[in-house]
C-alpha cells in the first residue's frame, strides 16, 4: 500500500477582520475568524472522502485550501508527499491540473459571456492538453461523457438548467484529466430529482476514470450515499472521522450523534418528538477554550470546558475528538 | 370526520405575460382539518409557494386568482379588504423562508410583535409588552425581556425564524401557513424549529400547511401530503400511505431520488429530464415526457385525481401499475 494521495496536517486558517480603533487603543489583539483550527486528515487514491458539517464549520474553507485557492496559515497540505504551499512554476501548474474543484453555484461559476465550447477549450489550451486541431473532438467527447447533447457546445450557460450547468462544471473539471476532484456542495442548489441524476453521473465517472473525490456537503443522506469515509467538522475541527457505515451506525462523538438524530428520517414511522440539540454554534471570533462542542453537548463535564480533546483512535480507521472513551447508550426517544 | 377548517376548490392562479397567461397554479383542490399538518411538496417552479400565497390572496398583480378558498364559511377570494385584513395575520398567520427579508430590519423585533398585537387584539400597551415576552419564551428565545429591543440583524438565522414564529403566533392564529420555514437553516437548528412548530400545533390546536421540497421534513412533521408538479396536484394522501405505496410515477421517482441507507454508492432511482416551463406545459399529463410508464393516453387528456385507496388520490392513468411496483423505501 502506497502513502495517501493527499494529507492534511494540522492546518489552520484565520481570516483577520478590520480592527476597530478602540480595540487597538486598548492593545487588544485584532479580531479574526478562526475558520480552520488544526485539521488533519488523509485521502487515499481512488476513494471518496465525505466532509460534512453545518454552515460555518470550515468545510468550504478546507476545500479551497485543498486546491490551493487559499494558502494555509499553519500546518501543511501534502500532495503525493509534497507540500503544495511550496510548489512553484511548472510544478504548481501540474498540481492545478491534477487537482480540480467543482463549485456549488452553477450560476456564478461559469462565465455568462462564454459559450460552452470556449469554456471547455480554455481549460484544454491553458494546460496544453491537446493540439488545437484535436480540441473540437475532445469537446464532443467531454459533452458525451457528462451526457449533454452535442449542440450544447455552441450555447451560453444561461440557456441551460441548473443540473445541466453543473454538468458543464463537471466537464470543465474533467477536461484537464485530473486525478482528484474536490466538489463543494456539488448538488445542493439542485432539485431532488436532478440531484439524483448528477450524483449517479459522479459515481459512474469516478468508476470509469478512477478519480479520487473529496465530497463536501451538508446533506448527511447524500454524503452517506457517496462516501467511503466521512469526516465530520465542527467549528474548524474534524471531530470524527470513520468509514461511512461505522460513522452512521456507531458514532463516537456526541456532535455526530446529534447531527444524525437531527436529520429528518425518511420513514414517517420513525418520527421523534424531542429536538436533538439545544443552543447554537458559538461565534468563530471567540472560540471556547475547551472542547468546541462543550457549550451544546448534553454529556459535557468539567474537563471538556478546560481542555480541548485531540482526535484519538477508537477502532482501526476511526478517530474521534472526545474526552469520553465511549458514549453512554442513547436515551429512548421513539414515541 | 369533522368538517374541514379550510376548503380550497379549483384554485387557479395565472400571471399575464407577453406570451399570454401562464398558470402557476392550476385546478388545485384540497381540504384541511382541525389540528392537521398538511405537507405541500414539489420541486422549484411546481407552484407550491404560489398556492400558499393564493390562499392568503398574497399574489400581486399581474397575478390573478380564481376558484374558492372557504375559511369558516367565507370565501377569502371574495372577502372585502377590511375583513380580509382581520383574517390575515389574525386567524391565519404565515411564516416565510427568509426571516431576514420578512422582518423589518429597521424596527426592533419587540415592536414588530406588538404591532401585530395592536392590530388583532384589544390588549393595552402594558399587556402587549407582557404578551410579547410570553411569546418569546414560548418559541424558546433566551432572555426574552432583554431581547425585545434588539434588531433582526442581532439574531442568528434560527433565532430570526423563532422571532417570525412569535410574530405569527401573536394573534393566536387557527391556521399557520409555513413556506419553507427551515430551508435556510442548518440541520440541528431545523430540527429545533420543526419540533417547536409541532409542539405549538399540539398546545394551541392549530392547523398547519407546510410547504417544502424536503421529503425528510414531510416524513418528520406532516400528517398528510399533497404533491405538486407543474402547478397541479398529482397525488394526495396520508404521509405513511404515500411514502409506503406511492401511486404516481413522479412521487415514486421523487422518493427514489433521495439517497437511503443500505444502498450506498448504488445508482439512485432518478427522474430523467427536467420539469417543463410553465408557459410550455405539454397537453395531457404534464409528467408524461419524463415518465417511463407513459402511454399514448397519458399524452391525450389530463388525468384527474382519482381515489386509489383510503383517502389516497392520484392523478395518474397508470396508478395501478405504479402501486404494483411497490414502495421504494426499505
Amino acid at each position: 500500500m502506497t502513502g495517501p494521495l493527499l494529507s492534511v496536517r494540522g492546518v489552520r486558517k484565520v481570516f483577520p477582520l478590520v480592527q476597530p480603533l478602540w480595540r487597538s487603543l486598548r492593545g487588544l489583539p485584532p479580531p479574526a475568524v478562526h475558520a480552520l483550527n488544526g485539521v488533519s486528515l488523509e485521502v487515499a487514491r481512488g476513494e471518496t472522502l465525505g466532509i460534512v458539517g453545518e454552515s460555518g464549520c470550515g468545510k468550504s474553507t478546507l476545500a479551497r485550501c485543498l486546491v490551493r485557492l487559499w494558502d494555509v496559515d499553519d500546518g501543511q497540505i501534502l500532495f503525493e508527499g509534497q507540500d503544495i504551499g511550496g510548489l512553484k512554476g511548472p510544478a504548481r501548474r501540474a498540481f492545478n491540473r491534477r487537482v480540480q474543484m467543482i463549485f456549488q453555484d452553477p450560476y456564478s461559476s461559469l462565465n455568462p459571456r462564454m459559450r460552452v465550447r470556449q469554456i471547455l477549450a480554455e481549460a484544454l489550451s491553458v494546460h496544453r492538453m491537446r493540439p488545437a486541431a484535436e480540441i473540437p473532438a475532445r469537446i464532443a467527447e467531454l459533452l458525451d461523457l457528462v451526457r449533454l447533447p452535442a449542440d450544447a457546445a455552441d450555447r451560453f450557460p444561461h440557456e441551460f438548467s441548473g443540473g445541466q450547468r453543473q454538468r458543464i462544471g463537471i466537464a470543465r473539471a474533467l477536461a484537464v484529466e485530473p486525478e482528484v476532484i474536490v466538489a463543494d456542495e456539488l448538488v445542493s442548489a439542485l432539485d431532488v430529482s436532478v440531484q439524483a441524476q448528477v450524483v449517479n453521473l459522479l459515481l459512474q465517472l469516478q468508476e470509469r476514470l478512477n478519480l479520487t473525490v473529496v465530497f463536501v456537503a451538508h446533506d448527511l443522506r447524500l454524503v452517506r450515499h457517496i462516501s467511503h469515509r466521512v469526516a465530520v467538522m465542527y467549528l474548524g475541527r474534524v471531530v470524527e472521522l470513520a468509514p461511512t457505515e461505522v460513522l452512521f451506525s456507531a458514532p463516537a462523538h456526541p456532535y455526530t450523534r446529534a447531527l444524525l438524530a437531527a436529520a429528518p428520517e425518511l420513514d414517517p414511522a420513525r418520527r421523534t418528538t424531542r429536538a436533538a440539540t439545544r443552543g447554537e454554534l458559538p461565534s468563530p471570533l471567540d472560540l471556547p477554550k475547551g472542547c468546541l462542542f462543550a457549550t451544546r453537548c448534553p454529556l459535557a463535564f468539567d474537563r471538556c470546558h478546560a481542555e480541548r480533546p485531540e482526535p484519538t483512535p477508537r477502532w482501526p480507521g476511526h478517530l474521534a475528538a472526545c474526552h469520553l472513551p465511549e458514549l453512554p447508550a442513547q436515551s429512548q426517544d421513539r414515541p | 370526520m369533522s368538517a374541514p377548517v379550510l376548503s380550497v376548490r379549483a384554485l387557479r392562479t395565472t400571471f399575464a405575460t407577453p406570451r399570454g397567461a401562464v398558470a402557476a397554479v392550476d385546478d388545485v383542490s384540497f381540504d384541511l382539518h382541525q389540528g392537521e399538518v398538511l405537507g405541500l411538496v414539489g420541486e422549484s417552479g411546481s407552484g407550491k409557494s404560489i398556492t400558499l400565497r393564493s390562499v392568503m390572496r398574497l399574489v400581486p398583480p399581474p397575478g390573478r386568482i380564481t376558484g374558492e378558498v372557504i375559511w369558516q364559511g367565507r370565501d377569502l377570494l371574495t372577502l372585502d379588504p377590511p375583513a380580509l385584513r382581520r383574517v390575515r395575520g389574525g386567524e391565519i398567520a404565515m411564516i416565510f423562508q427568509e426571516p431576514m427579508t420578512a422582518l423589518n430590519p429597521v424596527l426592533p423585533v419587540g415592536l414588530q410583535i406588538t404591532e401585530n398585537l395592536q392590530a388583532h387584539t384589544g390588549l393595552t400597551a402594558a399587556e402587549r409588552q407582557r404578551r410579547a415576552v410570553e411569546l418569546f419564551d414560548l418559541v424558546g428565545i433566551p432572555g426574552a425581556a432583554r431581547r425585545l429591543g434588539d434588531y433582526p440583524h442581532q439574531f442568528s438565522g434560527g433565532m430570526r425564524q423563532r422571532v417570525m414564529i412569535a410574530i405569527a403566533l401573536a394573534s393566536n392564529p387557527r391556521l399557520l401557513l409555513a413556506d419553507e420555514p427551515t430551508t435556510a437553516l442548518d440541520v440541528t437548528i431545523q430540527d429545533q424549529i420543526l419540533k417547536l412548530i409541532l409542539d405549538l400545533r399540539r398546545d394551541l390546536g392549530m392547523s398547519v400547511i407546510f410547504v417544502t421540497h424536503d421529503l425528510g421534513v414531510v416524513a418528520a412533521t406532516c400528517d398528510r401530503i399533497a404533491v405538486m408538479y407543474a402547478g397541479r396536484l398529482i397525488e394526495t394522501g396520508s404521509v405513511a400511505g404515500v411514502f409506503a405505496r406511492p401511486a404516481h410515477a413522479y412521487t415514486r421517482g421523487l422518493l427514489g431520488s433521495v439517497p437511503r441507507a443500505g444502498a450506498e454508492r448504488a445508482p439512485l432511482l432518478s427522474i430523467e429530464g427536467t420539469p417543463p416551463a410553465l408557459a410550455d406545459i405539454p397537453p395531457g399529463c404534464a409528467f408524461a415526457p419524463r415518465c417511463a410508464l407513459a402511454e399514448p393516453a397519458c399524452r391525450a387528456a389530463r388525468p384527474a385525481l382519482a381515489a386509489v385507496g383510503d383517502g389516497h388520490h392520484s392523478a395518474c392513468l397508470r396508478a395501478a401499475d405504479v402501486l404494483a411496483q411497490g414502495g421504494v423505501l426499505p
